[in-house]
């Protein structure tokens, strides 16, 4: 009996041993030569694994910064600079800090001044809808309210309004990966800097059809009128296909298109209000829009009326 | 009825079948003062125009040419003065180039024979016939609107055994194609011979489901009259999808179309009897595809609003609509179509288009959405599926992003016909998903294809360096 289990206990040490030592052998033979670095770049990373840098994860990232030359072309959205200065500082890289960026919906199509044209009975998903038709509103390229990019946001950053049936960005929480801009079929959702204090000016709209048709199916559309675009000093402006775009690098917030609009398509968030110089500003502004807004379709001239025809 | 044991093998559903208006004889439609011709009517490149503002057209006066191989001519449905060439929205509310023209008397363009004489002789020239197909911008009636001088024409090296001519018409309420069956019966005879000559003297099977015994019967008979060869009328049991091209071939010639293929690698060619009155009058008559039937009905339309109408392509659906006594107020949705495959109308402004087939009033019990529940795992979708797919799986496939899963399961495969929805008692939008799944399969084996391409090609560039 007991010599039995002395000569198991044996046999399985003896076994053991040898095999253990055949590994040691193996392991040193085939060693896959990683570098340390990317463990330690990895550690550092957020570890969302939302896929925004372009990579398939924080460690795939990681390795594509380590056998990287430099740091230009690996940029981490959700970590932002922070986390950049780290991984360069393990790498000894250097780093061109980045304006953060936000998410930002650029379509001002709510109920009120969308109107629906028809109802959408079908599976609530902006994808399905727009392999579809052009939505259930006037506006074939705004936003169709469905929220695929709600559901696409990992941070939970945006959430559906239900009053206006759009999507808001929660500036704190959003970490511009894009994964909304591209669950987004219609191109909505665009990563913009974020600016000096949260500070922006953009143009929150993204309708190519000519001014009238763009204006009967929103009442806030671009009607590319271009009056934006003559007011800036800055050439952050251009029109094309019928809607303005604002370059966020050459833009430098004096918000002079924003009081130029005639739809209010041009928003400017989180700009302090100076209560007496809103009080200054505002009454020039406000009885603008209306006569503003009959000259800005007839600038469009010769389609304008053909197109109400139509309609 | 005659009890047909003709039909698929795979699948199927029963809808009611709620022809209505099937007894109203096709009325011809009066011109409005404007039409809007779109230049995406048919599968393929757009048109081009090739008239400019302010032009006099005349009707069957070609207005656009093709914009690839793959494409369309398309004619001026009226005569009148070209007011512009813009792009206006389509009926899902997508922008199409369009061109307005404004209608000015009815006066047609030269060489169109507008008798009615039956012209029976068969020309013998194919490639001029073929040509002739073309040039009058005939298309596929039946649903896809293919370039039919492009299906007619198989690749070299295959052989056509047999041209079915699709008189199905499996939809429900649809009763256009009955309508010209029983009304221009021997002009789709000729035409289905004009088909059967350009293929190459193969037979010809008309296909037509056994609730149409009057279509039956009159087919028969003008079979029997003009004596052409190698035609025979078949019916086809109750079943819906029986007109879908694979399922048809399945019925008729018990032969099935791999995933991927086109029916000629069967020896089949499939054309709607609508496209085979449009070969007649295009070859025979030398008129251009400018007119179609369409029909008007619904569940929540009373039977004497319901009408089967000629129209003219470009007239609004707007138009129409009022003419035939405008929108009955229990209509929930309008869709222009078949209840099962056809899209909604998001834009009543939008134009019929040359495969327009119907406008469809239906009511809110017949088509609202049910809240959806979880599936039960039953299979009565797999149960229903022409296509042998399993929607429930594919359906959780899509939901979970597994690309590589959806082409294993054949999500590329699907037709779209709905059954799967039909069926599903838990009301999962499951043709939506699939039909989906379809797009990002169909995405990625295009991708792939393009990228083979380009290797083979680089591979050859090296190769003669």
């Amino acid at each position: 009996m007991t010599t039995t289990i002395i000569w198991t206990i044996g046999i399985l040490a003896g076994l053991g041993l040898l095999l253990s030592l055949v590994l040691f052998f193996v392991a040193k033979k085939f060693k896959v030569e990683e570098d340390p670095r990317i463990d330690e770049v990895e550690k550092v990373m957020p570890g969302a694994n939302c896929g925004g840098c372009g990579f398939a994860g924080c460690r795939a990232f990681a390795d594509a910064a380590v056998k990287a030359p430099n740091l230009d072309g690996n940029f981490c959205p959700v970590g932002g600079n922070d986390v950049m200065k780290k991984v360069a500082a393990i790498l000894g890289y250097e780093i061109k800090e980045k304006a953060p960026m936000v998410a930002v919906v650029r379509c001002n199509g709510t109920c009120e001044n969308r109107p629906r044209t028809n109802v959408w009975d079908g599976v609530q998903s902006c994808r399905v809808k727009a392999s579809l038709y052009s939505g259930d509103t006037g506006c074939s390229f705004g936003c169709l309210g469905c929220g695929d990019c709600v559901a696409a946001c990992q941070f939970g950053a945006i959430t559906m309004n239900p009053e206006t049936g759009l999507p808001e960005v929660d500036e704190s929480k959003c970490s511009a990966c894009g994964a909304c801009a591209k669950a987004c079929p219609k191109g909505v959702i665009e990563l913009r800097n974020k600016g000096p204090r949260g500070m922006r000016v953009y143009v929150s709209c993204i309708n190519k059809d000519k001014g009238a048709v763009a204006r009967k199916a929103c009442k806030a559309a671009c009607i590319g009128c271009g009056k934006c675009a003559k007011v800036c000093t800055h050439e952050a402006i251009t029109v094309e296909n019928n809607v303005a775009y604002i370059d966020f690098t050459k833009c430098k917030l004096c918000k002079k298109c924003v009081l130029e609009c005639p739809t209010g398509a041009i928003h400017a968030v989180n700009f302090p209000a100076p209560k007496p110089k809103t009080e200054t500003v505002s009454p020039a502004p406000a009885p603008k829009p209306a006569p503003a807004a009959a000259p800005a379709p007839a600038a469009q001239a010769a389609p304008a009326p053909e197109t109400k025809k139509e309609a | 009825m005659s009890n047909s044991k003709v039909t698929f093998r795979i699948g199927g559903v029963h809808p009611n079948d709620s022809k209505l208006a099937r007894n109203c004889a096709i009325e011809v439609l009066p011109l409005p003062q404007t039409v809007y011709i779109s230049m995406a009517q048919h599968l393929g490149a757009p048109a081009k125009p090739v008239v400019a503002v302010g032009d006099q057209v005349k009707v069957g006066q070609v207005i656009a040419e093709p914009g690839g191989f793959i494409s369309a001519f398309v004619h001026s449905s009226v005569s009148g003065t070209v007011k512009s060439i813009a792009p206006r929205k389509d009926i899902a509310g997508n922008m199409v180039p369009h061109i307005e023209i404004a209608v000015e008397g009815d006066e047609w363009a030269e060489g169109i024979d507008l008798s009615d004489t039956l012209v029976t002789a068969i020309p013998s020239d194919r490639a001029a016939v073929l040509e002739k197909i073309k040039a009058c911008g005939v298309v596929g009636l039946g649903g896809a609107t293919f370039p039919t001088h492009v299906k007619l024409n198989p690749a070299p090296g295959s052989k056509a055994e047999c041209l079915i001519l699709n008189g199905a018409e499996c939809e429900p309420y649809l009763t256009s194609d009955f309508r010209i069956l029983l009304e221009r019966t021997k002009e789709i005879v000729v035409g289905a011979a004009i088909m059967q000559m350009v293929l190459g003297g193969c037979r010809c099977v008309i296909g037509i489901e056994e609730i149409k015994p009057e279509a039956i019967e009159a087919m028969t008979a003008a079979v029997a009259e003009l004596g052409y060869k190698d035609i025979e009328v078949l019916s086809l049991k109750k079943r819906y999808p029986q007109g879908g091209e694979k399922q048809l071939i399945d019925a008729v010639m018990r032969r099935q179309v791999k995933s991927g293929g086109l029916p000629i690698s069967v020896g089949a060619v499939v054309q709607n009897v609508a496209t085979s009155l449009a070969v007649y009058e295009a070859v025979q008559k030398n008129k251009p595809l400018i007119t179609n039937t369409m029909t008007i009905t619904g569940d929540c339309l009373p039977v004497e609003r319901q009408h089967n109408y000629l129209f003219r392509i470009g007239m609004p659906l707007s138009y129409i609509a009022e003419y035939a006594g405008g929108i009955p107020e229990a209509a929930a949705k309008l869709i222009s179509g078949g209840p099962m495959m056809g899209r909604a109308i998001a834009n009543l402004d939008a134009t019929t288009v040359k495969g327009s087939s119907s406008i469809l009033y239906l009511s809110e019990a017949a088509t609202k959405r049910k809240p959806e529940s979880a599936c039960i795992r039953c299979g009565r979708c797999a149960d229903a599926c022409p296509m042998g797919l399993e929607p429930f799986l594919l359906n959780r496939l899509y939901k979970a992003g597994d690309i590589e899963g959806l082409e294993a399961g054949s999500a590329q495969d699907c037709i779209a016909c709905g059954c799967c929805l039909y069926s599903c008692p838990a009301n999962i939008p499951l043709l939506d998903n699939v039909n989906q799944a379809k797009g990002q399969v169909m995405g990625v084996i295009r991708a792939r294809a393009a990228a083979a391409k380009a290797a083979a090609e680089a591979a050859k560039a090296a190769e003669n360096k």
